[in-house]
């Protein structure tokens, strides 16, 4: 590649780079000044004149940030733990086994892909309710309404089903022959080999949950349920577009989720989650 | 296939993906169907039958129409825009380059962060005295209310998805050129051919069943849209941002008509699924085959 396309190929990417954090720094830049500095001045100051974490202070003071990450990291991980649990169960048969009404198991399932959760919302919404799973009936029912419409995905089935038939099938023969049972070969042989899709869909599926919006705010009525994303949503109401305030309350909400990213990263951006994909 | 496994094993194993399946999407969608075909309008407990009438009233009523406008609006905007730069991105990531990774990071970093982040950074972008007015005050553009202008706030609400989408889509392609024939565009660099000429002849040819899976799963997500609207305009100025889904969760959880929502809702799942059938049965086929 000769010297002047590597230079403009950078030049590109630079600015890409700036475009896709500059809307974060400005958030953290606002966070970061204090009342003395006119956060409208002209023209704009990214390097804060007047430095302060008051602004910090005061929001983690107003918001149980605390409580709602907990609420977060609770219903995020539940659905984790069921989707894996799940749809490596209900993968193996599919992958492995013939038994009567596959075809029609395999199309089912493979229907629920093309129904968008946006279009039965009100029906799951009204069936969680009549299944009294609100948080009207304690703070248990309420953290299984939000965990357990999530906890089957279809997507999560397939891609257990893609792993499981890339194993080979000799080595389960082998185990069946020594006298496991299919629960066993399941447990101790596929599950194990089949790790890096695992962690795949756990990361996918906990992305995906701690991000989640539409439902909480839907299915939530008490304050003490609260996840990130709904409690971060009442950030504007409560501090009526004081925008330091709500600035802080952003940057702070984001620190769990770049904590998890630089830790899972490799997942996200070594090409390794072409199988993950979703719609 | 084994003889060690009993006859009811398979169905074992299935059960409980299939009873949550069964209680959170067939039922509820089975549900959907039956109350678009109900008026709750009078009486939220007890629905009319009325038959077709809430999809007569939806096909004549010209809000609706303006819904499914706004949507389509989105859709043009935002999937050719999300199917093209992610993949020049892709193509510009894809060479032996320093930064690589660090590039990578940061450009999927939009994509990892709450929706609700990214929507309270862009109305604060967005503020009629905010940054972006205050850049295009250099080429003599006066501050334009990117929120509360109802010619523009639907580009406003699509630079968002885009920004939110572009890393993501960014890495599909880039899974996908992972794969491509080093050999020949290194054959072809030799032979004198240009990067354009480079990427017209050889890598776009490889990328064009990627290309079609991005253009339908963007379609998918871009119809779906919400959050985004939710966040910087709640549907408005003038419902020039109001899309169908929003229209959805207006109609069911602010107005409690759920007969109208349900047939608006059974409307979108019939133009969802034009798009899912393409996807599943032409560029994911593999993964779907019993």
């Amino acid at each position: 590649m000769s010297r002047i396309s590597k230079l403009i190929t950078h030049m590109i990417l630079i600015f890409v780079s700036i475009i896709s954090i500059f809307p974060f720094l400005w958030l953290l830049s606002t966070a970061l000044k204090g009342n003395s500095e006119n956060i409208f001045s002209y023209p704009p100051n990214l390097i804060p004149l007047d430095l302060t974490f008051e602004n910090f202070v005061n929001v983690w003071k107003q918001i149980p940030f605390i409580l709602y990450f907990v609420n977060s990291f609770i219903v995020a991980m539940a659905t984790v733990v069921l989707n894996i649990l799940f749809s490596s169960l209900a993968a193996y048969p599919l992958a492995r086994m013939e038994f009567k009404g596959k075809k029609t198991i395999f199309y089912l399932i493979l229907s629920t892909i093309m129904i968008p959760f946006q279009t039965i919302m009100l029906s799951v919404y009204l069936i969680v309710i009549k299944l009294h799973l609100t948080d009207y009936y304690g703070i248990i029912t309420g953290y299984l309404g939000l965990i357990l419409p999530f906890a089957v995905n279809a997507f999560g089935i397939f891609l257990m089903r893609s792993a499981f038939l890339n194993l080979p099938k000799e080595i389960e023969e082998a185990a069946f022959i020594d006298g496991a049972s299919v629960f066993e070969v399941w447990f101790k042989i596929l599950l194990p080999l089949t790790k890096p899709t695992l962690s795949v869909l756990a990361v996918f599926t906990f992305i995906g949950c701690w991000g989640e919006f539409l439902w909480p705010s839907i299915v939530l009525t008490n304050k003490h349920l609260y996840t990130l994303p709904v409690g971060l949503n009442d950030l504007s109401g409560i501090f009526s577009s004081n925008w330091r305030l709500i600035a802080a309350g952003a940057i702070i909400s984001m620190i769990p989720v770049l904590i998890f990213f630089i830790f899972t990263q490799k997942f996200f951006i070594s090409g390794e989650n072409e199988g993950a994909i979703k719609g | 296939m084994y003889s060690y496994i009993k006859k009811y094993t398979p169905y074992l194993f299935l059960s409980g993906a299939l009873l949550f399946l069964c209680i959170f999407f067939f039922l509820p969608f089975l549900y959907t169907l039956k109350l678009s075909f109900f008026d709750y309008s009078k009486n939220i407990y007890d629905g009319i039958f009325v038959g077709f009438e809430n999809y007569k009233y939806l096909i004549l009523n010209p809000q609706f129409h303006k819904v499914i406008i706004n949507t389509f609006i989105y859709l043009f905007v935002v999937v050719p825009i999300l199917t093209i730069l992610p993949m020049f991105l892709a193509i510009l990531i894809n060479q032996k380059i320093m930064f690589l990774q660090i590039y990578k990071l940061i450009i999927y970093l939009p994509v990892i962060i709450s929706i609700v982040v990214v929507s309270i950074a862009f109305k604060w972008l967005y503020a009629q005295n905010g940054v972006i007015n205050y850049i295009l005050s250099f080429i003599n553009i006066k501050p334009l209310g990117f929120l509360t202008n109802p010619d523009i706030a639907i580009y406003s609400v699509c630079a968002l998805t885009i920004f939110k989408g572009i890393g993501y889509y960014m890495m599909i392609y880039l899974a996908s050129l992972m794969s491509v024939n080093r050999e020949l565009i290194e054959a072809a660099q030799i032979d004198g051919a240009n990067w354009y000429n480079v990427h017209k002849n050889v890598t776009i040819p490889h990328l064009m069943p990627t290309i079609a899976l991005v253009m339908t799963i963007s379609s998918i997500s871009a119809l779906k849209v919400f959050v985004e609207i939710y966040m910087l305009t709640k549907g408005g100025p003038l419902n020039s941002t109001k899309t169908i889904v929003y229209y959805i969760y207006e109609k069911a959880f602010e107005n409690l008509d759920m007969g109208i929502a349900s047939a608006a809702s059974f409307i979108l799942l019939i133009i969802v699924l034009v798009f899912s059938i393409l996807n599943i049965f032409f560029f994911e086929q593999k993964r779907y085959k019993i």
